[in-house]
């Protein structure tokens, strides 16, 4: 930066220079915040391997990408919201009630009230269709009425959780009813002992895909510019209300892949699913070393925590350790995250 | 620089803004002109409505009532981008950059550039290397950057560091007119006096810039005329040769009156 005075500040060496070990650490993590979900997955996997060799066969490490599958997938989703500054607690609503829709529609058993009979690949586009109905639905509700998306979707996962129930009866649809390509996301490709399951193939590409888009899309910019300061995105002149609407619509479809690729995973449809994702996409988001204040995170921190979620239940489990334990594990390595983050945050001068 | 009017058509006109926040006012039948190639000083005291009457003009707020005049043409912004497309450019008072982005991404956020071909079309994808080159050539060809720096995020920037990269986006996409509002009031005095320098040559290069500041020296260094806004309106318009720096200070507090044929409410100075 040359100035009157005919001197030079160079921006660079006043960024770099002069800095204690813990500010550089402070700067390193806070220019690539996915390192300290990185270190922690590397740290967990080496000391339950150390504790149990059981812990790194390849049929426990096949367990561990299925269990990992769904969190992941939703996950994308929820960094999507999460780096508006947004958060969503009905994504695992809208993925319960997506599955529903796509696994009554292809019912095929004569037995069943809600028996439609659609050609499967129409019901999954249906119940995908579905999802991004209901992910709209909170984008209205947070972009239109102006309410904040925690309350919208505290509302929503009630209202779904309950269309769910009242529309399908409260009835599991196990799998050998429905067609197999509603199925499909659980067909495991061997590799070696390791099963590859074709759900982890597509959550991967998901990522990818995604990583794509925030990284190298104007939309994807325009994402963390929001989150991170509406106001000044505003004046910069990006459309946040239409930033905000979308991130929501594209989180229903990413949430209704979801939903097919749980259906293959578990082998069943059932409406009482796992109560527990809300919580652990957050956690996964929050441990991937994505700000909830929003504009800072990435989508790779988010798959290494959503691997760590499963990786420390599964871990402890081998370990020998009681489930409480494990509850308390990642209770404590999400405030640790958010005490990070907060401490990273510091770096802004 | 010649006093004497010149016959030259206003590029900016505001005729009558009315802009109310609930019960308070905050323009109350406000005028504006802005001749092609000067420095207009927005000036007055706090509430005064400077900062509402930019804002209409650079498309952040919508007036009630009023005309807002451009090249001869009336105008009506809803929204920041409606009048960036007019070639206004505005440095706002809270600066408007994202901090979590770098500086290339800051200059460009809203009018980002994409890769030609398929890969641009379809995959949407930006070009960031040349973003990035064209956004720290800009920066030092306005004697505001560095060249290494370009990918740092601007929230490790210093304040003076960010108000320049505010004003360089607005000067490298203002095409008819650039508007700062208080754009040396985080800066220290040599980081101020490069923004001044910066003004001076944007209107060398013919640039009309719009300057509110509340720094009686800086204004009177480099404004053409000096617009004096008290109570939501136009109190007067007069230029540094026939008035000084206590009579701009008179006449915002509404302690002296000017009469229009002594205001410099023509153009002071010659398009270039």
């Amino acid at each position: 930066m040359s100035d009157p005075a005919g001197g030079t500040i160079d921006l660079a060496e006043e960024f770099l220079g002069r800095r204690t070990p813990m500010q550089r650490l402070q700067v390193t993590l806070h220019r690539y915040p996915y390192l300290s979900p990185l270190i922690v997955l590397i740290v967990a996997l080496v000391i339950f391997a150390l504790i149990n060799p059981k812990f790194i066969l390849p049929g426990n490490l096949s367990f561990i990408t299925q269990q990992t599958v769904v969190i992941g997938t939703l996950a994308i989703a929820q960094t999507l919201i999460i780096l508006t500054a947004g958060i969503d607690l009905s994504i695992g609503a809208i993925m319960v009630f997506g599955q529903m829709v796509m696994a009554n529609l292809a019912l095929t058993a004569a037995s069943n009230a809600t028996n439609f009979g659609l050609p499967p690949w129409l019901a999954i586009t249906i119940g995908i269709c579905a999802s991004i109905l209901a992910g709209a639905i909170n984008g209205f509700l947070i972009v239109k009425l102006s309410l904040p998306p925690f309350i919208v979707t505290l509302g929503t996962l009630s209202v779904f959780t309950a269309l769910t129930l009242i529309l399908f009866k409260a009835r599991t649809i196990q799998g050998p009813e429905m067609p197999d390509l509603l199925k499909v996301m659980g067909v495991a490709i061997k590799i070696g002992s390791f099963q590859l399951m074709v759900g982890v193939i597509v959550m991967l590409v998901l990522f990818a895909v995604f990583t794509y888009v925030l990284r190298m899309t104007s939309w994807g910019t325009h994402i963390y510019a929001v989150g991170d300061d509406p106001q000044a995105a505003e004046l910069s002149g990006i459309s946040t209300k239409r930033v905000l609407f979308s991130v929501y619509v594209v989180a229903g479809f990413i949430t209704g892949i979801g939903a097919w690729i749980y259906i293959g995973r578990t082998g069943a449809a059932s409406p009482n699913a796992d109560p527990s994702i809300n919580l652990d996409t957050i956690t996964a988001v929050v441990i991937g070393g994505t700000s909830l204040f929003g504009g800072r995170g990435t989508l790779i921190g988010s798959l290494l925590g959503a691997f760590i979620v499963v990786v420390v239940e599964n871990g402890l489990a081998l370990a020998g350790l009681d489930q409480a334990y494990r509850v308390l594990a990642i209770g404590i390595l999400v405030i640790a995250a958010v005490a990070l983050d907060q401490w990273i945050r510091k770096v802004r001068a | 620089m010649s006093t004497q009017a010149l016959a030259l058509e206003p590029l900016l006109t505001c005729r009558g803004l009315v802009k109310s926040f609930g019960r308070v006012i905050g323009l109350n039948g406000a005028d504006l002109d802005l001749y092609p190639g000067e420095v207009l000083a927005v000036v007055g005291d706090n509430g005064a409505g400077k900062s509402t009457l930019i804002k209409c003009v650079a498309g952040a707020l919508i007036p009630d009532t009023g005309d807002i005049t451009l090249n001869g043409e009336r105008r009506e912004f809803k929204r920041t981008q409606d009048a960036r497309l007019q070639g206004i450019e505005t440095v706002f008072q809270t600066l408007a950059v994202s901090p979590a982005l770098d500086i290339a991404s800051n200059l460009y956020l809203g009018r980002e550039l994409r890769k030609p071909g398929v890969i641009g079309k379809v995959f949407r994808m930006l070009d960031k290397k040349r973003m990035r080159t064209e956004a720290s050539q800009h920066l030092q060809d306005l004697g505001i950057g560095t060249v290494q720096s370009i990918t740092q995020t601007v929230e490790t920037l210093s304040g003076g560091q960010r108000q320049a990269v505010a004003v360089a986006r607005a000067a490298v996409f203002g095409s008819k007119l650039i508007i700062l509002d208080e754009p040396t009031a985080a800066l220290g005095v040599r980081e101020s006096a490069r923004v001044l320098q910066l003004i001076k040559d944007l209107r060398d290069r013919g640039m009309p810039v719009v300057l509110i500041s509340h720094n009686m020296p800086q204004v009177f260094e480099v404004a053409d005329r000096i617009h004096v806004q008290r109570l939501g309106r136009r109190a007067a318009v007069v230029t540094p040769q026939t008035h000084t720096m206590n009579d701009v200070v008179a006449i915002m507090t509404g302690a002296m009156t000017v009469d229009e044929k002594d205001q410099a409410l023509g153009p002071v100075r010659s398009a270039n």
